[in-house]
This record gives C-alpha cells, sequence and structure tokens, in this order.
C-alpha cells in the first residue's frame, strides 16, 4: 500500500503542533506556581490519585511499549503477547510492597527512604548514583528511540528530531517542574489510550465486533503459527530473569516513584497504584489487536521494508483504517508519547542530583529554598542537554538492551535497598551502599558480556555469562549482600531509629 | 520519644496491624508470581499447551496471557479493598491513641 509516512502531511503537522502549543500554554501556567521546591518536585502534593493514576500511566507507557509492542505482535504474532503481560505484572508488586511506605516515609525521592535513618552522605550518594545511572540508561533509549521515530513520522532529519524533543521537554521541566510534567503526562495518557482504543474499534467493526474473526483471519494469512508461542521464550531460567527485571525493576525506577510524591498521603498513592494498573492493564489488552491487525491488514512484508523492527505497524494501521488524518493523529500521539516520559526521566535524574546529592550530601541538609530552586533549575538543565547530546552521540546504535540495562539495574541497584531499609531494623548504611554498589556493578558487567552485549554487538563467538537477563544473578546478589554485611557490622543509630521509622510508615505519623 | 508513642509501639493492636499488614502482602504477591511465573513456565517448558485451538483458530494462550493481565488488576483491586476497609480503620484507632 502507499503510505504518507514520513512527509509531514497537513494533518500530522496540524495535531503536532497543537499539542505542542497545548502543553506549552499549561507549562506557563504551572511556571508561575512553581515557586517553592514543593511544587517543583512533587507539584505541591496536590494532584488527585484519578490524575495521578493517570500521570503514572503517561510517564511509564513509553513509545517503546505503544509501537514496541504492536510491532513484536504485527511481525512475530502470539510472541508479542507474552512480552506484553511482564510490563503490566510490576505493578501490583509496587502496590503490595512499597507505595504505602515509600510515601509516608519520603518526601521528593526514594533516596530520602533509603536514607531515613542512615548516614547521609554514603547512602544519598550511593542510591542517587544507583537513580541516576537507572535514568540516564533509560533516557538514552528514549532519546535514540524519539530520534527514530520522529524522523520517520514527520521525515525530519535526526538530529533535528533529538534537539527538537529535547527543547520541548526542557521547557516543560525547566519552568513547570512537576506541575507541567503531570498535566504534559496526563495528557499524553489520555492521548494514547483514546488513540489506541479508536484503533481497535475500527479494527474490530470490519469483524463485527468478532475477535475470534481477526485471529481466523491472521492465521488464515500467516499460519496457526503466529497464534502459538514461538521463539522468544526458549530458556525458562532466561524468561524468568527477564520477568524479575520487568516487575521488580518498576520498584526502582526512580522517575515512577517520584511520582507518588505527588499526592497527599498514603491512602492517595494506594488509589494512584490502582487507577494506573487498570489504564496501564487496558492498554496491554488490546494493544495485540492492534498488532495482529496490522499483520493482517497491512502485511509484515510492508510493516518491515518501512522498519525493520516493525515499529512502524500501529501509525500503517492507522492509515489505512483512517486515512491521513488519523495517521497525522498517531504519529502526533506517539510523539507526545515519547515527550512525557523524557520529561518525567529528566526530572528524576535532576531531582537526584539536586535534592540527593546537593542538598543533602554536600550542604549536608542545609541549604535555603531559593538556593534549593536554582541547583534544581540548574541540574535540569544539565540533565536536558545531556540528554540531547547523548541522544545524538548514539545516533544509528543499538540502544534497545539499554531499556533492559535500566530495568535491571533499577531492580538490583535500587530496589532491595529501598525494600531491606523499610523492613529490617537491622539494615545499615553499610550493608545498603555494599547492596546498591553490588547490584549496579554485577547488573552491568553481566550484561556487557551476555549474549545481548558479548554476541550480538561486539561479535565475539560465545557470552561469558549465559544468560540475556541478569536480574536473577545480579538482584539476588544485592540482597544477600545487603543482609550480610549488615549482619557483620552494627549501627546502632540506625537500630535505634527504626522505632520512630515504623510508626511513620505505618501509620503515616510526621509524613509529610 | 513520649509514653504514648511507646505504648503504641508496644501495643498488641499495632503489632499485629503490622503482622497483617505483610501477610495479607505476602499472600497477594504469592498469588501474583503463581500467576505471572506460572504462565512464563508454562511458555517456557509446554507450549503444547498453550498453543491448543479452543474455538476456530484461537489458542488457549491467547486467554491466558489476558488473563494474567484481568489478574493482576484484580489482585490490586482487592489489595486496595482490604486496606481501605480493614487497614486504614486501625491506623485511625491507633492514631486516636498518640498525643502528639
Amino acid at each position: 500500500m502507499q503510505t504518507t509516512l514520513g512527509t509531514p502531511t497537513v494533518s500530522a503537522v496540524v495535531f503536532f503542533g497543537l499539542i505542542v502549543l497545548l502543553t506549552l500554554a499549561i507549562t506557563w501556567w504551572a511556571a508561575r506556581r512553581t515557586r517553592s521546591t514543593r511544587e517543583f518536585y512533587a507539584a505541591g502534593r496536590r494532584v488527585s490519585p484519578f490524575q495521578n493514576g493517570l500521570a503514572l500511566a503517561g510517564d511509564y507507557m513509553s513509545a517503546a511499549s505503544f509501537l514496541g509492542i504492536a510491532g513484536l505482535v504485527a511481525l512475530r504474532g502470539y510472541d508479542g503477547m507474552i512480552y506484553a503481560t511482564g510490563w503490566l505484572v510490576g505493578w501490583p508488586a509496587l502496590m503490595f510492597l512499597i507505595a504505602e511506605p515509600l510515601r509516608n516515609l519520603g518526601t521528593f525521592t526514594f533516596a530520602d527512604v533509603v536514607a531515613y535513618r542512615l548516614r547521609q552522605v554514603p547512602v544519598r550518594v550511593a542510591s542517587a548514583t544507583g537513580g541516576i545511572l537507572t535514568v540516564l540508561l533509560y533516557t538514552i533509549a528514549q532519546m535514540v528511540g524519539s530520534g527514530n521515530l520522529v524522523m520517520l513520522l514527520f521525515g525530519i532529519s535526526y538530529e533535528w528530531a533529538v534537539l527538537c524533543v529535547g527543547v520541548v521537554m526542557l521547557a516543560y521541566v525547566l519552568f513547570g517542574g512537576m506541575i507541567a510534567t503531570t498535566w504534559v503526562q496526563i495528557i499524553k495518557a489520555v492521548l494514547l489510550l483514546f488513540g489506541v482504543t479508536v484503533l481497535t474499534v475500527l479494527v474490530l467493526a470490519r469483524f463485527d465486533f468478532n475477535p475470534g474473526a481477526l485471529y481466523a483471519a491472521v492465521a488464515a494469512k500467516y499460519g496457526q503459527a503466529a497464534l502459538e508461542p514461538g521463539g522468544l521464550v526458549t530458556d525458562p531460567v532466561d524468561a524468568i530473569s527477564l520477568g524479575l527485571a520487568l516487575m521488580f525493576g518498576l520498584l526502582g525506577l526512580p522517575h515512577i516513584l517520584m511520582r507518588f510524591y505527588t499526592v497527599r498521603d498514603a491512602r492517595a498513592a494506594r488509589l494512584s497504584v490502582l487507577y494506573a494498573t487498570g489504564f496501564i492493564g487496558y492498554f496491554y489488552l488490546i494493544i495485540p489487536i492492534v498488532g495482529f491487525a496490522a499483520a493482517t491488514f497491512v502485511g509484515r512484508d510492508a510493516i518491515r521494508r518501512i522498519d525493520p523492527g516493525g515499529n512502524m505497524a500501529a501509525p500503517l494501521l492507522a492509515e489505512f483504517l483512517g486515512g491521513t488524518a488519523f495517521l497525522g493523529f498517531i504519529a502526533a500521539v506517539a510523539f507526545a508519547t515519547i515527550l512525557a516520559v523524557v520529561a518525567g526521566l529528566t526530572l528524576a535524574g535532576a531531582t537526584a542530583l539536586s535534592h540527593d546529592v546537593f542538598v543533602h550530601a554536600i550542604r549536608r541538609g542545609h541549604a535555603t529554598e531559593q538556593e534549593q530552586m536554582r541547583v534544581a533549575r540548574a541540574a535540569t538543565l544539565i540533565f536536558g542537554v545531556a540528554a540531547i547530546l547523548l541522544g545524538i552521540v548514539f545516533k544509528g546504535q543499538n540502544v534497545a538492551f539499554m531499556v533492559g540495562l535500566a530495568f535491571a539495574v533499577a531492580c538490583s541497584a535500587n530496589f532491595p535497598a529501598l525494600l531491606l531499609s523499610i523492613l529490617w531494623r537491622r539494615f545499615n548504611t553499610a550493608g545498603a551502599v555494599s547492596s546498591i554498589v553490588t547490584g549496579a556493578t554485577l547488573s552491568v558487567v553481566l550484561i556487557l558480556i551476555s549474549p545481548t552485549v558479548w554476541v550480538d554487538l561486539l561479535k565475539n563467538p560465545s557470552p561469558l555469562f549465559p544468560l540475556r537477563n541478569p536480574a536473577i544473578v545480579s538482584m539476588t546478589a544485592a540482597f544477600v549482600v545487603g543482609v550480610v554485611v549488615s549482619l557483620a557490622t552494627r549501627e546502632p543509630s540506625a537500630e535505634a531509629k527504626f522505632d520512630d521509622e515504623r510508626l511513620r510508615t505505618y501509620l503515616g505519623v510526621g509524613a509529610v | 520519644m513520649d509514653d504514648s508513642t511507646r505504648r503504641v509501639l508496644e501495643s498488641a493492636e499495632f503489632r499485629q496491624l503490622v503482622a497483617r499488614r505483610w501477610r495479607v502482602s505476602a499472600l497477594a504477591s504469592a498469588c501474583l508470581f503463581f500467576l505471572y511465573y506460572g504462565y512464563i513456565l508454562l511458555v517456557g517448558t509446554n507450549k503444547a499447551v498453550l498453543a491448543r485451538r479452543i474455538g476456530g483458530a484461537v489458542t488457549l494462550g491467547i486467554p491466558l496471557g489476558a488473563a494474567v493481565i484481568v489478574g493482576a488488576w484484580i489482585l490490586t483491586a482487592a489489595y486496595v479493598v482490604w486496606a481501605n476497609r480493614s487497614y486504614d480503620a486501625a491506623v485511625q484507632r491507633l492514631r486516636a491513641h498518640l498525643d502528639r
């Protein structure tokens, strides 16, 4: 089929312009309300649970999950569906294990919780390093992805695409802080859910609203194998390891955890997760329909011709079903998706730099409000410019593994220390720092010598570490090291403060 | 730490609340693990089950994959119902005993 993909059509430019105008207007409005760190980092803690649920969904559902999973289902059938389930199952775990304690104990970052009763300087520096490493890896993957996508969608050059995404995102965060970021994420979530719903309804309308007929059409064209598990999950241990990274990685993603401080209390945090899980679950439930329909109507060969990775499956389906105007809308939604995620990441990276490293490690908690705001904005600028430069430096590189690596670092460096600090009286500074260092180092090194990088990217004949996903080893090691080192050392002051911490964890006494 | 705080911390009700909170959370997590890792292990070890056709071209794997997502949401909702009703009420009672 003929496609206008890659040429800036009137509808694409109009929808794109509307989204940018609307979000910049909101940023202008938010900027006048952003006077203190409470507003800049946490939107004044006045976000409602429903709004936060949408914003969490907007923060989490990346272009990789919208375009990537639709493409994976289109090209590889049922295997894409297996992958989709993994992206949801972290949310219940987040609820059961850390959502409420996280909200009760912290102020702006997850490092607040880890450092609650431990020695500030070492724990802040270690937690911020784990957090920033996670955010940087995720940001590189998002920026490179965004450059490629915007280039494919609108036909502008890669460098301009990265610069454009970077500058708009930086405007949101720099001027509007968390208030603007929250609304950008809400708008993006609504647009994305609406766009995918319309696509699904248009697809099902062609099959008299009988999904069975869609699957029959897929099987008729590509054989029954398209609806059966194929080659994605072959080694059960590796599959479990990937599952662990996806599930517990969410519990260590700084930009997600940070959103919990935008609501009033632990009860609101709990409700946020319920809404978020509903929106995200609905999304992953219907996105395979989009993928299967793209394979049926557009065809696998046509999808591969535009992008071998399949990322253009959903936009091409949109054009087939709704013409150029609908393609323009879906392209603009994909653009908004990228913006919302990188804005969240930049704010999280900047907060770790300014709140954890500058205020608590360098200034030992003593900095005036004005000074904190200046540093927060400077850190945002540094992080945003770094994101743009990294996006350009990594042009043409295969960075898909970096998302996996970000999740591996998050579940190995950030999550074990966070959970142990909430649960265990004997957990101490030495245990926390060694757990974070072990988790971060091990996950990075094991990925480098895994089949993903050592063989696929560096072209060595055989891997030094057999698994593609290191989480099962690196996360376990981080827990073991954290426990063993804590048991081997004593920190009476940390143990003494645990009662006070429990009162705040479970009853919310003293929570801010 | 004042007396009322110490009394609350040492009270049977507070200890039971914390124990119950982690029991519920462990039970919910166990259900989640069974649901998700059970599904992944099934995919990894016995693909034939998921490839079984259950009507037309539809394979058992399709409703099972959807069930993992729906089941995960139901678990989340069940936890919220428990926490809103039982946990929050206990927190209110305990906080009333505090002087501060």
